[in-house]
Formats: C-alpha cells, structure tokens, sequence
C-alpha cells in the first residue's frame, strides 16, 4: 500500500484582525497520494487557496495556522522553522500561481527567472543551468524555448506566461505541484491546451498535483479524488466522478445544478423556448406602444429591434515614426439582427472585437463604417441631442465588473434614480415607488436602497445594475459579460433572473460573452467572433449540436467537463 | 477510472449538514446601518490615536488663531527696552526678546499669520489644482497637453527659489502691503509654484476613475459629459487631493516661516514665527539666550507637525492601499 504523500488532518487557519481571530480554515482533512491529480473546488471566499497557501506557508498577510497537522511525505511540516521550510518550497512543493501577468517580474528575463530558481534549490548553475532552462521550457510546451528564454515577459502571450510559471514551478522536480486556479485568466482555448499539457506533463513526471479551481467542471474533467469546500470547511470529499454523480451534501447538490457546463440541454432548451415565447409576444405589444409614444425618435417596430449592418471599427494607434499611426481593425466587417424578444449572444475570446460590437450598438462608440438600426432607425445619424436621448432611453448596458459598474459614492438609491433624474422622469415620490418596484424585480430587498455598493456583494451589485439599466423601460438591454465575474451559484442566479425578465418585460439581449457555456441558458442566436470577424452565426441548438466552424468546434471542446454526460 | 476503489484517507466523506449549515446565496445582510465611503473613512479615522493626538493640538492652535486675546493680555508690539533679552519669568514665561517685546504674547499672535497662509494657500492650491488637473485628465488630447505642459514649467521650479524671486520683484511694485497686503502676497506666490503638484494628483486620480465601468453606464443612461465630470468623476477623484492637500498644509506653513525669515515674506510689521525666528538671528551666533529662538521655533514645530499627523491620518483613512502594516 502506497503511502499518502500529503496528509492534512483538522486543518485551522485563521486571519488576524486587531486582536481577533478570523477564521478562514475551519477543520479542512485532505489526502493526496503521489501522483494523484487532487482538486478542491469552491467559491470565492470558501477557503481554498487559504489551505493550499498554508502548505508551503504563503498565508497573506496575518493569516496563520492555528490548529491541525500537514504531513508531507512522512513529515510533519505544519511548524518548521522558516529554512526548513524554505528547503521544501520549490524543491519538494512546486506552485504555479493564479495570475500569470503579475507572477513574472517584469524587469528579468524569463529564461532567468527560471535559472534563479534552479540556482536557488541547487539543481544546475551556470551554464548547465541555461541548458536545464531550455529544456524546462520545451517541456512546458514553448515552441523556439532557446531564443523564448531570453525574452521579457511582456514579449509573451497570457498562455506563454503561465508555460513559463509552470516551467518554473516543476523546476526543480517536486513531488507535488500546488495549481492555484492556474488558468482561469486565460481565454477558454488556451486553458484547454495549458490543462491539457500540465496533465500529461505531470503523468509523465509522476508529480501530485493538488488543483485549485472554482469551476466544477474542469476539476471532475482532471482531477481523481474531488473535495468541496464552502465557507472553511470541508462538506464533501470523494472520487471525483462519484460526487459529480451522486453528490450528498445540500451545497455540492447546488453546485453541481449551477455549473452551466454540466446543466441538462434538454431542460434549458426547453426553458428557453417558454422564455422566449413569452418574451417575443409582451416585446411586440410594448414596442408598438413605445413607436407610437415616442414623437422624437419614432421608428417601426420591425422583427428585428436591433440590425447591424457591416460595421467596421478601425482604431489609429501610434506606432512607426512619431505622428505616424497604425491601423488596427478590431471589428471587420459585422452584421446581425436581434429579433424583438430575443437574446443574442456574441461569444469570442479575448480581442476578438466583442465588446466594441457592443460599444457600437450603444452608440459610445462611433463606427468607422457601416450602421446600426434600430427599431429601423440609423442611429449613427442621430446627431440632435433631444433624439440621442429618446434612444438612450430604449438601449441599456450592464457592464462585467460588478466592483466598477457603479459609483462608490452613490447610495444605491441615487444610482437607480440617476437615469430617472437625467431623463427628468416623474416626481420624488413616484421614483421611490419606481425604485422599490425595480429592487423587487430584481430580488433585493427594499431596505438595500440606503446602503452604498461596498456593502453588497458582487451578485448584488450587478443585480443593481441591472435595476438602473431596467429604470427606463429600455426595449434592449446590452450585457457585456455581466455573469463573467461572478461565482457559478451567483451566476446561475443572475442567468435565471435576467430570463425572468425577459419573459416578463419582453426585453431583447445582446449577451457578450467569452463563456459558450452559458449561452445555452440564456441565447436563441449565436455570433461567434474571432480577431474582429463573425466566424459563425446561428442558433443555438445550431452551434452546440452541429458546429459548422473549426474555430466554433475548438471553443465548445474547451468548455471545462462539457465532455462529462450526466445522468438526469 | 480503473481503480474505482478510494484508497485511505479518501472515502467518501460528507461533512453532517447540520454543522455546515447553507446560506442562501446573495442574501443581504442588513443589521448594521448602511455606510457610505466617507462614512466608513471617518470610522477608520476615529480609531487611530495618531488623528486625535492631531485633533486635540489643531483646536487648541485653532483657539489660539482666533481669541489670542484668551491666553495674554500683554499687547506684542508692546516693547519694554528695559527688559530686553531677559529670561523666562513669572507673568513672562517666555521670557523678552531684544526688542523688550514679550515673548509668549508674540508666539500666540504670531499663530495667526501662520497658519492663515498655510490654509489660504491650501485652499488656493487645491482650487486650482484640482479643476486643472480634472479638467486635464478627464478631456485630454489638448487640453491635456497644453494644461499638463504649463504645470511642468512651474514643477520645475523650486517653491522657494520661485517665492524668493516673485516675492522680491513684488516688493519693487507693492511694497507697502500692510497685514492682510502681506498674507496674502505670500499665499498668491506659494499657490503659483504649489499648484502643479496638486493638478498631477487630480489628474492622476481622474484618469483611474474616468476609466470605471460607471462612467460608460451613466453616459449610456443620457449624461453630458460635463455632468458625468462634476456628479461621478470628481468626487470619486477627492480622496488623494483631500490627502495631498492636508500633508501640505505644514510644508506651506514652513515655506511662509522661511521667507519670512528671509526678510522677504510678511513685513516685519506683521507679528508671526517667521518673523520672530529671523530677528533671534543674532542669538543663535552668540549663543546666548536662546530662549528667543527656542519659543517660536518650538511652536512653528507643533504645529507643522500637528497638520502633517492629521494628513498621515486621512490617508490612513482615505487611502488603505497607502497604509504601511
């Protein structure tokens, strides 16, 4: 029988705070063997990097063990002194950190950086280290790993970053690799391929790794032995695909129901096609109603409320000679239409143009050609100000960062009231009535309108967002991946709201997103976009079952456990 | 899986519901009052000793700005010849200078001229910088360019070294200024070197905020550009210039006492430290009674150092990030 490699037993952790201990790790156990694939998966807040950090004892701030043992191969390290414990970091315990723009330091060389920590574990120096360097560098699956050594980090992609941490981190052939959410800033495609080689490359070198990740789906795809962890503690640990299954405890159950790569397709597409019905015959009463009030802007109510025609965005950007600028095209050549009453989703990775698509059709941004029509007016020739702002009044966004997307300073009664007020609608009174109702429809208590946005959490906050971008009866709502920043629970809740809505108000959705996974929830028309250009467009049911695109097939592969069939 | 059997330590365990009990997602939580930023800024300055130490000094040098009147009765152009240099005695505690003037009558009114210029020019500094500065971020292109420019030629400029220059050509021009004639020279001359530090902190703090996702949605809501600089921009812009303009406060202070010193700042009809330290000149190369330096100086410190601590505590409060651990 093999011996475990790490043994955390009855692990506590706890923050500091004036002369209080805050506990973080509440009695968290683990086991992880050699050569295992451990994950813990968890939200935000749920004390998972907390454990991981205190095995190789880089608790942030005042964090500190205060209870428990962390037996490492035979040895119990939980109070070593501070050389000991610098002799196992790196050398016995590798860690492949969470961010990878800001693990590398800028001013160094990779290669260097790499070499330094051979040098500092006594692996290579010297020359031999620049050898083991290069090899290090192939191995994490750097094309051209000589001349990429000696390169600054800023001449590297997202991807080549994080190749390069894992590099660094399996430099010195540790036992167990700690991977703290080692990819979940990086684009979907690139996660896949990054995942994909740590696996293999572990496999082949027999290193544990112990993964930290917030998304359900890719630890039940990668990892053997799953352990869940909510608010400190540890409520449910077991085989990976058994708890995906079967899962026992109440929060695993609700996780496991939230992750949109794992819901059943049947269930949403059906939910969907009730949504939409709903939605396309309330928006088609309300959008003749609106035509016909509205004597600035007017306008038809057409099939589709919202139709781009070839729009192009050309950015100038400085570069060459002093004064001179070079052409960057970030959107090429996009059309669509969003029929009344229906979510359309754009879905690209990063850069690829989406949300200057969005921008566009929010008319925030000019287009370098082509037109935007709504409710079958061009809206690029809305020039008198009057008529700008009857259409501001039909088009409302909601931005991705629920920590930025509204004013610091503004109760959230003022940030609800501010397009009321801009747009001179009704008297004191009736805006608090409208302001209570807006907060009810958005599932937030009343008493929320005094308290300011740091007092709310970020499914809060965008629930706000929401409300504000809902106080002018817009027939449009435009959401810049307004699910993407926040946990699989809270954005299950969001995702389920915004439908609501949609059945209720007969709004129509322009959905950006980098995620195909919740697309499903939410869109009846797909765009996918890469590098400024529409690759693929159609339904859903179109996309998901019967890709027509490489590209679109490459991105659906990339879904975190989209491959895993659950039993429903 | 091959291996469908857990190895120890790896059974399936499920934590009992009852100790960890589920929370409904995105409840609010709605016990305490609500709390604004300046409202939680004031609740982190409330508890640091460092701002009441600071608080309880500026009431006091307060006080004394506006009832001299209250701590002495001797009148500080009241010169008694007879009594010059003489030391610290009772019902003159700080002693008489060479001029027979009392000493502690001469540190308590001379507050006034101090610390009016250093709010004077704060406020002046602060004005301007922060409207130059906002402007400068949130419009940028040329407005930028040309704003930012203009600041630059005057940074490059020492305070001192330019107060000394403007300050002497002032004199050829308006040389019988009087009280409120000489305070407020001083404070145009600071403010005209001391502003561009002001206009980078705003612009600086404009450029972050302008940026926000905020910004967007309320210019998708209908807002005009110059509505969007004075209701979000602005104010989420106020806490580096509120923290930079309360560090300052002491550095204008000290730059008055220096030019007056110098013999170029307040007249020397003007009683104030500056003044004082510069006519207990002669003292300090004789080395005796040094009791005529010591009182003023001593005060000019408490008092720099009281603005500076209050500034360290608001940014403390204002400015966690700023905060050494």
């Amino acid at each position: 029988m093999t011996e475990p490699l790490l043994q955390i037993t009855d692990l506590q952790v706890a923050f500091r705070a004036g002369k209080t201990d805050i506990p973080a790790v509440r009695g968290a156990s683990l086991t992880v063997y050699p050569g295992q694939t451990v994950a813990i998966v968890g939200e935000s807040g749920s004390g998972k990097s907390t454990t991981a950090h205190a095995i190789i004892d880089l608790l942030p701030g005042t964090g500190h063990v205060t209870g428990g043992s962390i037996v490492f191969d035979g040895r119990d390290i939980t109070h070593l002194k501070r050389r000991e414990r610098e002799a196992i970091r790196g050398s016995q315990i590798g860690l492949v950190p969470q961010d990878p723009m800001s693990n590398l330091n800028p001013l160094v060389r990779v290669g260097s950086q790499i070499k330094e920590s051979l040098e500092a574990n006594g692996i290579a120096k010297g020359k031999a280290a620049d050898k083991r360097v290069v090899e290090l560098l192939e191995e994490a699956g750097l094309p051209d790993a000589a001349s990429r050594a000696r390169q600054f980090p800023h001449e590297y992609s997202g991807g080549m970053r994080q190749r390069a941490l894992i590099a660094m981190g399996l430099a010195a052939r540790p036992k167990l690799l700690i991977a703290d959410e080692p990819t979940s800033a990086l684009d979907v495609t690139v996660q896949k391929q990054i995942l994909d080689h740590l696996e293999t490359l572990t496999a082949d070198l027999g290193v544990a790794v112990l993964l930290i990740t917030h998304d359900l789906g890719l630890a039940a795809e990668r990892a053997d032995h799953l352990v869940v962890m909510y608010k400190g503690q540890v409520v449910e640990s077991g085989p990976a695909l058994q708890i995906l299954k079967n899962p026992q405890h109440p929060y695993s159950k609700r996780l496991i129901s939230s992750a949109p790569s794992l819901a059943s397709q049947r269930l949403t597409s059906q939910l969907r096609a009730e949504v939409r019905e709903s939605s396309v015959k309330t928006a088609g009463e309300i959008a003749a109603e609106v035509v016909a009030e509205d004597e600035l802007l007017g306008g038809e109510v057409t099939t589709a409320v919202v139709e781009a025609k070839n729009l192009t965005k050309v950015f100038k950007l400085p570069g060459g000679a002093p004064g001179r600028s070079i052409d960057f095209t970030a959107v090429d050549d996009v059309s669509f239409r969003l029929r009344r009453g229906t979510t359309t989703a754009i879905v690209g990775e990063s850069g690829s143009g989406k949300s200057t698509v969005a921008r566009m059709v929010l008319d925030l941004l000019e287009p370098t050609s082509g037109s935007v029509e709504f409710d079958g007016i061009d809206i690029t020739s809305l020039r008198d100000k009057k008529q700008q702002l009857a259409f501001r009044r039909r088009v409302q966004p909601v931005f991705q960062n629920p920590y930025a997307s509204l004013d610091p300073m503004y109760s959230i009664y003022r940030s609800i009231e501010e397009p009321l007020r801009t747009h001179k609608i009704g008297s004191d009174k009736e805006r608090e009535a409208k302001i209570r109702d807006l907060l009810d429809k958005v599932s937030l208590p009343s008493a929320v309108m005094r308290r300011f946005p740091s007092e709310l959490s970020g499914g809060q906050r965008q629930r706000v967002a929401i409300a504000r971008a809902l106080a002018l009866d817009p027939e449009v709502v435009i959401l810049d991946e307004a699910v993407s920043a926040l946990d699989v629970l809270v954005q299950a809740q969001i995702l389920t709201l915004l439908n609501d809505l949609q059945a209720e108000l007969g709004l129509s959705y322009l959905f950006i997103t980098h995620d195909l996974a919740v697309v499903r929830q939410i869109a009846d028309d797909v765009l996918v976009m890469q590098n400024g250009k529409v690759v693929e467009q159609a339904t859903v049911t179109e996309v998901f079952d019967r890709p027509r695109e490489e590209y679109t097939r490459k991105l659906l592969d990339a879904i975190p456990g989209g491959s895993i069939e659950l039993a429903s | 899986m091959p291996d469908m059997t857990p190895l120890p330590g790896q059974t399936i365990y499920v934590a009992p519901a009852a100790d960890t009990p589920l929370e409904e997602t995105g409840t609010v939580d709605t016990s305490a009052p609500p709390e604004g930023q300046w409202k939680e800024a004031w609740k982190q300055l409330r508890s640091n000793w460092i701002f009441w130490v600071s608080a309880v000094l500026l009431v006091f040098i307060f006080i004394v700005v506006l009832f001299p009147g209250l701590f002495t009765d001797i009148n500080p152009r009241q010169a008694q010849l007879s009594r010059s240099l003489e030391g610290p005695s009772a019902g003159h505690w700080f002693g008489f200078d060479r001029q027979g003037y009392d000493v502690f009558s001469r540190v308590i009114y001379g507050a006034r001229a101090s610390v009016t210029v250093g709010i004077l020019t704060m406020l002046f500094v602060t004005f301007v910088g922060l409207l130059t500065g906002a402007i400068a971020g949130f419009y940028g292109k040329w407005t930028d360019t040309i704003i930012s420019r203009i600041a630059d030629v005057f940074f490059a400029i020492p305070l001192i070294l330019g107060a000394i220059v403007l300050l002497s050509s002032l004199n050829n021009v308006w040389s019988n200024r009087g009280y409120w004639g000489g305070v407020l020279a001083v404070v145009l001359v600071l403010a005209v070197f001391g502003w561009p530090q002001m206009t980078r902190i705003a612009r600086g703090a404009v450029l972050e905020i302008k940026s926000l996702e905020f910004i967007d949605a309320a210019r998708a809501i209908g807002a005009t550009r110059r509505s969007n600089l004075w209701r979000h921009v602005i104010p989420n812009s106020l806490a580096p210039v509120i923290v930079t303009a309360t560090v300052s406060l002491g550095v204008y202070i000290v730059a008055e006492a220096t030019l007056s010193f110098l013999g170029i700042g307040l007249p020397p009809s003007v009683v104030s430290w500056g003044n004082d330290i510069a006519a207990a000149q002669s003292q300090v190369r004789s080395g005796s009674n040094l009791h005529v330096l010591f009182f003023p100086a001593g005060a000019l410190a408490i008092t720099v150092l009281s603005f500076m601590l209050l500034g360290d505590a608001v940014r403390d409060a204002l400015d966690p990030k700023a905060k050494k651990s």
